[in-house]
């Protein structure tokens, strides 16, 4: 099963690695994909890198921005996907992998989300993400780690710009059984997932014709995968919280198309580093308050309580927007419409993902 | 004050109104005029536009609206690793890599294969995308090297649709897909297949290469900063292409030709002008006691020339919008029938839109009626001054036939105008060319008077005994300036007529001559795949040498070369230039090579475009290689007006490391039987190649040449007989309006004893001899106008030559064809005038 966050390439890619099959030439080769398994142990610094062999990957960060002008919320993500297309085509053009980039920016005085993407299959190193640590780079937006183990990420369009410095200030946040993220009940629904809560953030925002230096605390999830979600589930609820005292939360659920959680799970790693793995049963989801988008008829959760089940018994984290409006609406371009904000909670800040709630996301 | 006040509209009633009313077909005859010069250079001008505005189109839609493209210079592209390099040029926004390929697909339908990074040109050439139509949704498919997209046009060609398969050839590869969906962006008209770039470097053979780069620059770039820093990036075999200079090469391709149709219509006009000039002198002239008359009775000058005046341009200006119409439906037939080249074969595609241009509609409108005013006010200043006691007599010709016309004016004309035809070319157009033949034009008619006088004065010297053709004669004599007036016209549109004939004339005997040299081997087998780049590999060539029959074999190949940015394709001919028949047409014998320089040949329109000489050292930009090569002669080549090089074809293979070709000659040895031979040479074909071989023997090819030549004069030989039409016509109008304005004088001629058929017999003596006189003239001046023609007009215009032929048959059916016309019309209107009985003709004369 696949993390929950998604934008309209993914679609795409989703697209584009599940179908073909049936009318692919018959001289042509398709790829093998790698599948993911229980009991591996995920390697630095090669797990920072890619893993062309699996389907689909993800770098995915998420934070809070602080700026002279007040809060912001942003989101970069770069995504690897490995189409079904014939392996023995010889052009350096063969889209054998395709990246995809995400950019996007909360902003409370606009009350709206500013965003671009970008989309290339890998080559010429225009388009690329390395093998062996962390550097994806799609023309002039990349995420790189450096030697110092600081990611700098760079993503802009004409109306805003971000280049950022994230350091980490804690270990890795391994996610599921040694990096073996379940996503389904099925054995082939899983992932490999690692993440790295409280990311200090330094660097620079543009928008609006002006520079600013910016701080603040972020959040990557790295996840690599070839399989899907299983195919009753209609959408997913996703969040990932820096908590004040240095805890982090991890927490997500698959829905029906009736909207009942067909699958759950999460972490939680308190101040002191010890990790709770949440299962299906550990964690919740309830719905507070609903927002109406006004643009798209939509009624998303933007105030949901959040319960989870730790061995020392329940702890609720009630999540409020940003602000109400953190819709993105991709239909035009045949993608999603989904809910992808800034959200704090009492002791904490963080990101929620709300998508599949206009019609079930096909997939 | 009153009646005085209202004397010029009563006068304009009377002499206006009257005179339409009792001679409708004079009228008619100068709106008919002015109409078909204006209807002509409107029509043709429209045409033109429409053929442009096409072009412009047709490199928009290949371009897709990219800000700027890098383009190779020839087919074979140049290297991948371009594309990554220009990307991280600072100000561009976004690259998108294009592979553009010449290609054949089922049913010999050719179309241009663009092979896109789907993900790119979205961003730079959203309109060349392809939109899925055939019910599935698999995106991936965008991404699949066997799918297609295909344009309209592309469909209908190949006869194929959404959801079949279709093979496609390009480049010697063939390969099959799948039509998926159809491409809106491209407009009708334009054969196109859009696939995934992958997919088309692999099946193509292209691996490594593009032909293309379009760019997307950034808002703040400035584009001419950066088209200088890209060029300087690029290698040879790739170059910057702006939406201007591609539009100066598609303009400079077609421009001559279309700005000589524009002369030939203008010339059509010149003509319509000069036969209105003829027709309102005479009106003038025979009108001229009346114009006296009123004067009497108190109408000013000025007021009479303002009759005149509005009376020619009401003529002017029905005549043109007449014309306008007229024109704007003769370009719509002519687009539909002929396409927007005419015949020319500039523009391929279909049938194109017309695109009305209502400044033309104005300029052309606006010349119709200058020409009427200009040709009705001469004549009405010359009778405004006559004096009006004198006129009022109507004491015949306003000419003295004393004195003895003046030839200096026309002389002085003829000297400026030969002095003309030595200027060069402007900006590559022959207009000192045209305007040395405007001015011979004038010259030839201004010695009219002067020639009449000459050759009449031949004729009075020796006795005639016939009655008749005595007083023909006298009567030429003795009414100069009418004679003039008659002759002018027929001399204005038969020089005109004879100059483009004799020109077509030899242009055709020199390309048919030229057919034979460039064709000396007995049969030709050309690969049918128009540029895709297949064809005999090494292999199979020398196979075909030793078939048994084959005395001599030639092999040949063209590929475009682009020699400048703004300037379109000349052809790389890699051809055997050794052997029985691989001789070239050329004109001055080859120099000597120098030893390890590479000889070419250049063709006479790429000498003349590039300035090329005989000795002179080029630089090639063939993919890859820049070879330095030395020009060791010129030939003679009219089938590719863009020019051509023609390079050995083994210095060719080595040079750029491909053997192919697709053209083969063959000399067949003595007592082969052609067919049997073809038959063997066929066999030793590889499978699948032999299915695009097309056989001619060089009869045929010959035959071929010659109607393709026919087509593109068409309307060259539309455009020459209209002026014949209309000077006919005016031949006609003049002679009928002067026999009928001349009932008093055969009243006289019968009452002192002249018998009627007596009469008739003088004016048709008159006539036919009018006829001969302005003929010959005629055909004197088109002769020296030809040259120009061919001398100036043609080699600035298209850089080539050709060698005169005198259409001897032609000019003697003219002459007659003009005799018949100027006699019959004056039997006919004499006839008519006769009919009046003598008695009341005389006593007309109060």
């Amino acid at each position: 099963m696949i993390r929950r966050r998604m934008t309209r390439w993914i679609l795409l890619v989703i697209w584009l690695v599940s179908c073909g099959f049936a009318q692919a030439p018959a001289r042509a080769e398709g790829p093998v994909y790698a599948d993911v398994l229980p009991g591996h142990s995920l390697t630095f610094p090669a797990d920072y890198g890619a893993h062309p062999d699996f389907r689909t990957e993800w770098w995915y960060v998420t934070g809070w921005l602080h700026t002279p002008d007040g809060p912001r919320g942003f989101q970069i993500t770069f995504f690897r996907s490995r189409p079904d297309v014939d392996q023995n085509n010889p052009s350096a053009f063969s889209p054998k992998q395709i990246i995809l980039a995400h950019v996007a920016l909360s902003d409370p005085k606009l009350g709206k989300l500013i965003d671009d993407q970008r989309i290339a299959r890998q080559g010429f190193g225009l388009a690329n993400a390395a093998t062996g640590d962390t550097a994806v780079v799609l023309d002039d937006w990349s995420l790189v780690r450096g030697a110092d183990d600081v990611y700098t990420a760079r993503a802009g369009t004409e109306a805003f710009g971000l280049n950022l410095h994230l350091r980490p200030t804690q270990a890795l946040l391994i996610q599921g059984d040694r990096g073996y993220s379940s996503k389904g009940a099925s054995a082939g629904e899983a992932s490999y997932y690692y993440s790295a809560p409280h990311l200090s953030v330094a660097g620079t925002l543009r928008q609006g014709g002006r520079t600013v230096e910016v701080s603040g605390d972020a959040w990557l999830d790295h996840e690599w995968s070839s399989s899907f979600l299983a195919a009753r589930s209609a959408g997913w609820d996703w969040t990932g919280l820096n908590l004040d005292d240095g805890g982090s939360l991890t927490a997500f659920q698959v829905r029906d198309a009736a909207g009942q959680p067909v699958w759950a799970g999460g972490s939680f790693r308190d101040a002191s580093g010890a990790t709770v793995v949440l299962r299906r049963d550990d964690v919740q989801f309830s719905t507070k308050r609903s927002w109406l988008s006004p643009r798209t008829g939509i009624h998303y959760p933007v105030v949901q309580t959040l319960t989870i089940k730790l061995p020392s018994g329940s702890r609720q984290f009630i999540l409020t927007p940003l602000f109400d409006d953190q819709e993105l609406d991709s239909r035009a371009t045949g993608g999603p419409v989904y809910w992808e904000g800034a959200v704090k909670t009492d002791g904490g800040k963080g990101y929620l993902e709300l998508v599949g709630y206009a019609t079930a996301v096909k997939i | 004050m009153g009646e005085r006040g209202s004397l010029p509209l009563v006068a304009m009633r009377w002499m206006i109104v009257s005179e339409w009313r009792t001679y409708p077909s004079r009228i008619a005859i100068a709106v008919l005029a002015i109409a078909l010069g204006v209807a002509l250079g409107f029509a043709v001008h429209l045409i033109n536009g429409s053929a442009l505005s096409e072009f412009d189109h047709a490199i928009q839609t290949v371009s897709g609206d990219a800000d700027l493209q890098v383009h190779a210079t020839s087919a074979a592209g140049f290297s991948e690793a371009l594309y990554p390099q220009m990307a991280h040029v600072s100000g561009i926004a976004k690259v998108s890599p294009v592979v553009e390929l010449h290609a054949q697909a089922q049913g010999h339908a050719a179309l241009t294969i663009l092979g896109l990074d789907v993900l790119s040109a979205a961003v730079v050439t959203p309109r060349l995308l392809g939109r899925r139509s055939d019910g599935q949704h698999d995106p991936s498919d965008f991404f699949s090297d066997s799918a297609i997209f295909l344009s309209a046009a592309a469909m209908q060609a190949s006869g194929r649709r959404v959801g079949q398969s279709i093979d496609i050839t390009s480049m010697g590869h063939s390969a099959s897909f799948r039509i998926i969906g159809d491409l809106p962006g491209i407009p009708a008209g334009q054969a196109i297949g859009v696939m995934d770039i992958a997919a088309a470097q692999w099946r193509f053979g292209q691996l490594g290469k593009l032909q293309r780069l379009d760019f997307r620059l950034a808002p703040d770039a400035d584009r001419a900063q950066l088209s200088s820093a890209l060029a300087s990036r690029l290698p040879l075999g790739a170059e910057i292409v702006t939406r201007h200079n591609e539009e100066t090469r598609s303009d400079s391709l077609s421009r001559a030709y279309r700005v000589n149709l524009d002369m030939l219509a203008l010339m059509a006009l010149l003509t319509g002008g000069f036969l209105v000039y003829s027709a309102q002198s005479l009106s003038v002239a025979r009108r001229r006691p009346q114009f006296a008359l009123i004067r009497v009775l108190g109408l000013e000058r000025r007021s009479l020339v303002a009759q005149i005046f509005l009376e020619a341009l009401v003529v002017g200006a029905v005549g043109a919008l007449g014309g306008l119409l007229l024109g704007l439906g003769l370009a719509a037939a002519a687009l539909h029938l002929l396409g927007s080249d005419l015949g020319g074969g500039y523009f391929s595609g279909g049938v194109p839109h017309l695109s009305f241009a209502p400044g033309a509609a104005i300029a052309f409108g606006a010349l119709g009626v200058a020409a009427s005013l200009v040709g009705g006010l001469l004549p009405a200043r010359d009778a405004a001054r006559s004096q009006p006691a004198l006129a009022l007599k109507n004491l015949g010709d306003a000419i003295d036939p004393r004195v003895h016309p003046r030839i200096r004016l026309a002389l002085l004309l003829v000297v400026l105008g030969a002095a003309g035809s030595l200027a060069p070319a402007v900006n590559g157009l022959p207009i000192f060319g045209y305007a040395s033949m405007a001015l011979l034009l004038a010259g030839g008619i201004a010695m009219m008077p002067w020639l009449a006088r000459t050759l009449l004065w031949i004729f009075l010297r020796r006795p005639i005994s016939n009655v008749s053709l005595s007083l023909a004669i006298q009567r030429l004599w003795g009414a100069p300036s009418q004679a003039a007036l008659a002759l002018s016209g027929i001399v204005a549109s038969t020089s005109l007529m004879i100059a483009m004939a004799v020109m077509v004339v030899s242009f055709r005997g020199s390309v048919e001559a030229w057919l034979y040299q460039v064709l000396p081997a007995d049969l030709y087998l050309a690969l049918d795949d128009s540029g895709v780049g297949g064809g005999f590999d090494a292999v199979t060539q020398n196979n075909m040498r030793h078939v048994e029959g084959v005395a001599w074999m030639g092999f040949m190949k063209e590929t475009p070369l682009r020699l400048a940015p703004d300037k379109p394709d000349v052809w790389l001919i890699a051809r055997t230039v050794d052997g029985p028949a691989g001789g070239l047409p050329l004109l001055s014998p080859g120099l000597a090579v120098p030893p390890n320089d590479i000889p070419v040949w250049v063709s006479e329109p790429a000498a003349g475009i590039y300035g090329i000489h005989p000795g002179d050292h080029l630089v090639l930009p063939i993919a890859g290689v820049t070879p330095r090569v030395f020009v060791a002669g010129i030939w003679r080549d009219y089938g590719r007006q863009q020019g051509s090089i023609v390079i050995d074809s083994d210095t060719y293979t080595r040079l750029t490391g491909d053997a192919r070709r697709s053209i083969a000659s063959v000399a067949l040895k003595k007592g082969a039987l052609a067919d049997a031979v073809i038959a063997r040479l066929r066999a030793v074909l590889p499978a699948g190649v032999a299915d695009h071989l097309s056989v001619s023997r060089s009869q045929e090819i010959r035959s071929k040449g010659i109607a393709a030549f026919d087509r593109s004069f068409a309307i060259t030989y539309l455009l020459e007989a209209i002026p014949i039409l209309v000077g006919l016509i005016g031949v006609a109008a003049t002679v009928s309006a002067q026999t009928l304005a001349r009932i008093k004088e055969f009243g006289m001629l019968r009452h002192i004893g002249v018998l009627r058929l007596q009469i008739v017999a003088m004016l048709i003596a008159e006539g036919a001899l009018l006829g001969a006189i302005g003929g010959i003239a005629g055909i004197g001046l088109g002769l020296a106008m030809s040259q120009i023609l061919i001398r100036v007009v043609n080699p600035q215009s298209f850089h080539w030559t050709m060698d005169t032929r005198i259409p001897w048959l032609l000019f003697i059916i003219v002459i007659v064809a003009l005799i018949v016309a100027a006699g019959g019309t004056a039997l006919f209107a004499g006839r008519r005038a006769l009919s009046t009985a003598a008695v009341t003709a005389v006593r007309e004369d109060w």
